[in-house]
């Protein structure tokens, strides 16, 4: 199939097919995916895999901006890179981008894994609930509420497997973890007063 | 909403294509953008001290004859008129300023498009299908262009408001998004010397490019100033007579991609607008990053 970057290709499938998509794609592609592994051998515009279910969303190119946006879950790889707002609002899902993700990504992020391999830009993590973020690269300028946290070897361990099960070679060793700190989004009964 | 394309080859034996490149890409555009369509073409570059200026007629039964027997009354060096729909090229070596003042003076309802060189504007109200026809964009040759595809929000629906924007030499401006600025930048520039033509604000932006280039800026660092001075939401493609460049603002709210193989750059609000064009398998496609510059062929 050539979409010659139409919208909508392969949203809301929900049976457990292999669909190969060769060439590039507009707006919103395998969005809301359940069960179906799709692959796009070219490049993907905004909100790719966005609300995805389970399933697997693979792009062998780039992706704008909205990857993964509010993914339940499934695992969506990205071998180039993302731009802005990737992961946003994620909710269960994996994301993995081989490349470099762009500003606000991650924000209110509530759960799942996002992992980039190399840089991120500004503001990673904005508002983010109990999302992990993995990193190799360098990282912009935090946002609101997220911070650099211990990788432990449990944490190597889930990483690698991830890693491995996506089939992207990356040293997991490499990657630093953040996530929330977690001040923003408790009630802090101390502080009962300014709310 | 709008759509934004522009096309710059870096081969230049492939400037036989531009017309059918751009309509392509014109068209594809049409759903970000039905009210009115426009474009840049640089193309048939005269040497000093010849200049080009696109006029236009809002008379339907426009007597252009009798207009190229007025002008070779008027003025004693050579002048050609291309008509094309509602649009004439004219090409002379009189002196500009001197044209500008003869056709305000003597012909008030003729607007001027464009001047320069090498750049020809051509805008008018309907679909950008019905105007791809129209102005038979296939047959321009030129080595690059913009287009523009209007979904009208801030001003009227005319011709005068549709894109692409032009208030200097050779200098062309498309745009999508909305400046909150415009106003003041347009007085400040006003008092700069800048002339404009309308209310709309992304005629501001290329009014700000201008001044900017006046003042001995390249077009690379002129933008790069845009970033600090222009306040709003804005994906510009900007042409000059030799140089093509794009620029997103901070937030990156509106969208564009980029194309680029051996042969060409194309930019598009949306990818589709480039999957048309030969050699797209080649091609690089990517996202432009907020607030970088991406320019090519300014010496």
């Amino acid at each position: 199939m050539h979409p010659d970057g139409r919208h909508c290709i392969a949203a809301g499938v929900d049976a457990p097919l292999e669909i190969g998509i060769e060439g590039h794609v507009g707006y919103y592609c395998a969005g809301m995916n359940k069960q179906a592994h799709i692959s796009i051998s070219g490049s993907a515009g905004p909100g790719v895999a966005e609300n995805m279910m389970s399933g697997t969303v693979r792009v062998k190119g780039n992706v704008s901006h909205c990857a993964g946006a509010s993914s339940n879950g499934g695992l969506l790889i990205v071998e180039g890179d993302a731009s802005a707002r990737c992961g946003i609002s994620m909710k269960g899902s994996d994301i993995l981008v081989a490349g470099s993700v762009g500003h606000m990504s991650a924000f209110m992020a509530q759960s799942g894994r996002l992992v980039i391999c190399g840089d991120a830009g500004d503001f990673l993590g904005d508002s983010i609930y109990e999302a992990v973020i993995y990193v190799a690269g360098k990282v912009g300028e935090l946002g609101a509420d997220c911070v650099e946290k211990e990788m432990t070897v449990e944490h190597r361990q889930s990483l690698a497997e991830l890693l491995s099960a996506a089939d992207v070679s990356a040293d997991p060793e490499s990657f630093r973890r953040y996530g929330s700190a977690r001040k923003l989004y408790n009630f802090n009964i101390d502080h009962a007063s300014d709310y | 909403m709008c759509g934004i394309v522009g096309i710059y080859y870096k081969n230049k034996a492939l400037n036989k294509d531009l017309g059918s490149m751009l309509g392509s890409m014109l068209v594809q555009m049409s759903e970000r953008g039905p009210d009115s369509a426009g474009v840049a073409v640089y193309r048939n570059p005269l040497d000093p001290p010849g200049v080009k200026l696109t006029l236009h007629t809002a008379d339907d039964e426009y007597d252009w004859s009798q207009f190229r027997s007025l002008l070779a009354v008027a003025f004693s060096a050579e002048a050609e008129v291309e008509i094309r729909a509602s649009h004439a090229v004219v090409s002379t070596t009189a002196p500009l300023q001197e044209i500008r003042a003869w056709l305000e003076l003597h012909h008030p309802g003729l607007r001027v498009m464009s001047a320069g060189s090498t750049i020809e504007i051509y805008k008018e109200k309907g679909a950008p299908r019905e105007f791809v026809e129209r102005f038979q964009l296939q047959d321009f040759a030129g080595s690059h262009a913009l287009g523009h595809t209007r979904m009208a929000t801030e001003s009227a629906i005319t011709t005068q408001h549709s894109h692409p924007f032009s208030t200097g030499l050779d200098l062309c401006l498309v745009h999508n998004g909305s400046l909150s600025n415009h106003n003041r930048l347009r007085e400040e520039l006003r008092r700069n010397g800048i002339e404009f033509q309308t209310d709309n604000d992304s005629e501001v932006a290329a009014g700000y490019l201008m001044w900017q280039l006046h003042q001995g800026a390249s077009l690379e660092r002129a933008l790069n100033r845009a970033i600090q001075d222009l306040d709003g939401f804005y994906t510009f493609a900007v042409g000059t007579r030799n140089g093509f460049a794009v620029l997103r603002d901070p937030i990156a709210c509106k969208p564009a991609v980029l194309a680029e193989n051996d042969d060409w750059v194309a930019m598009a609000s949306e990818f589709r607008a480039i999957a048309q064009l030969p050699g797209v398998d080649q091609a690089t496609v990517w996202e432009p990053a907020p607030a970088r510059v991406y320019s090519w062929g300014e010496e």
